[in-house]
């Protein structure tokens, strides 16, 4: 079981570093957006600094978005989806490790980034144990419930954008106490509470999401 | 020890229309069941059917007279099934695309053999995306060898083949089904194995959409 598990990351990852344009795609995305809003904001100091943790959290909200719908898309075209179905492993184990490698290629190098883009939207220094932290806490969930979003419109045309109408509303409560997270650091406030409701959201999507994503993707193939 | 896959008044029911009714089947161990009939009878649903990708509408299948339902990991396990989608990734090599799926259903290495098996070998280290129709379709046959799997399920498996391939085929079917394997096979084109395999025409079972057709038709 763990040695398929291994063998479809493993996969993910040979295949998003063969062809590369993935995953540079998202970072290259997210560091865009927010370089746009100093521009458009104007680089008043202060304003920034109040916006940051925001803009950064908003715009990693819309990279992940952006990298859904790959996620099952390229196997459903080639006809792969059919062979994962059928390996001798739980279709939820194979979803988890989909969304595992997921997070590998997009979570993760926006963890590394967003520093450097709080650091761009002069956030105070404060802050940035505490983003590092809820991005660590909060990528997983992002990928985990984009997984059923991903699932549930494979085969639709146009699935990116109705993804978005799906998932977007289901990122409101992550996005609330990530960001209330980074303010109360900022303020000298206790952050706990906000960090202890992102692990709740992540325990909770962990085995639910892969088992829905494994619904809808069964559902999707009939 | 020799295994029995059956199906049993199996109904498909597709887009608002039964593609068959009442459909029963069965292959023994050694066995081969070719299934024919016209564009649209329900061949390859049939297949997905036995492949459990589809559900029935109604009826069964069964392994030994177990319900294949009871144990779907089970039955993945000891099928491979190949579609007219070849599941073929560009970017990686040869061995690369065969590595994958056949360590997924067993952790031993058969690829160097499969490969040669199909003769496309010598491509091993080429990446897929340089590979032709025809031996796009031989790799799709090599990944069906390395699989180890008892039940072959084979939607059209000779579009895109050579006459040369054809016979590769036939000859992999043969040795399958002397190892002991069974193998259902939807095809148009005639495929020779060998004279002893049982043959199921589906339009045989279509029968009763004729009459869903009319009772539409003169509403």
């Amino acid at each position: 079981m763990i040695r398929i598990f291994r063998h479809l990351v493993m996969r993910e990852l040979r295949l998003a570093l063969r062809q590369g344009t993935d995953v540079a795609m998202v970072i290259s995305f997210f560091v865009i957006t927010v370089t746009l809003f100093p521009l458009g904001v104007g680089p008043e100091p202060n304003i920034l600094a109040r916006i940051a943790a925001g803009v950064v959290w908003v715009t990693a909200l819309l990279a992940v978005m952006l990298s859904l719908e790959r996620m099952f898309q390229s196997d459903y075209e080639d006809g792969s989806v059919d062979l994962l179905l059928l390996t001798p492993a739980p279709l939820e184990l194979v979803v988890l490790a989909k969304i595992t490698a997921h997070w590998l290629l997009t979570g993760f190098p926006l963890i590394v980034t967003a520093p450097v883009l709080a650091a761009l939207m002069n956030m105070p220094a404060a802050g940035y144990g505490i983003l590092v932290a809820t991005m660590a806490l909060a990528t997983p969930t992002l990928s985990l419930i984009g997984a059923v979003g991903a699932a549930l419109t494979l085969g639709a045309r146009r699935g990116g954008v109705l993804i978005s109408l799906l998932v977007l509303p289901l990122y409101i409560p992550v996005l609330i106490f990530a960001v209330a997270a980074v303010d109360a650091s900022i303020t000298d406030l206790t952050t706990r509470p906000h960090l202890l409701i992102l692990g709740a959201m992540l325990a909770a999507a962990l085995p639910l999401a892969p088992w829905a994503a494994a619904a809808a993707l069964r559902h999707s193939l009939r | 020890m020799t295994n029995r896959f059956t199906g049993h008044a199996l109904t498909c029911f597709r887009g608002e229309r039964f593609v068959f009714e009442g459909l029963e089947f069965g292959v023994e161990s050694g066995g081969a069941l070719v299934l024919t009939g016209p564009n649209g009878s329900g061949k390859s649903s049939l297949i997905r059917i036995m492949a459990t990708l589809l559900g029935a509408a109604d009826g069964h299948l069964a392994w030994n007279g177990e319900p294949v339902a009871e144990d779907p990991e089970g039955h993945h396990a000891r099928l491979h099934y190949i579609a007219y989608q070849d599941a073929i990734k560009p970017v990686m090599t040869v061995r690369e695309n065969l590595g994958f799926w056949s360590q997924l259903k067993s952790p031993l290495d058969r690829v160097e053999t499969a490969l040669e098996s199909v003769g496309i070998g010598r491509l091993a280290d080429t990446p897929a995306q340089f590979l032709s129709s025809g031996q796009r379709r031989r790799l799709s046959l090599a990944r069906l060898v390395a699989s180890e799997a008892e039940l072959w399920l084979l939607d059209e498996p000779t579009v895109g083949l050579d006459r040369d391939a054809i016979r590769l085929l036939e000859g992999l079917v043969a040795a399958h089904r002397a190892d002991g394997g069974m193998t259902v096979l939807a095809t148009h084109q005639p495929v020779d194995l060998g004279g002893d395999e049982t043959r199921l025409d589906i339009s045989a079972y279509t029968a009763n959409r004729q009459i869903f057709d009319d009772a539409e038709a003169t509403r």
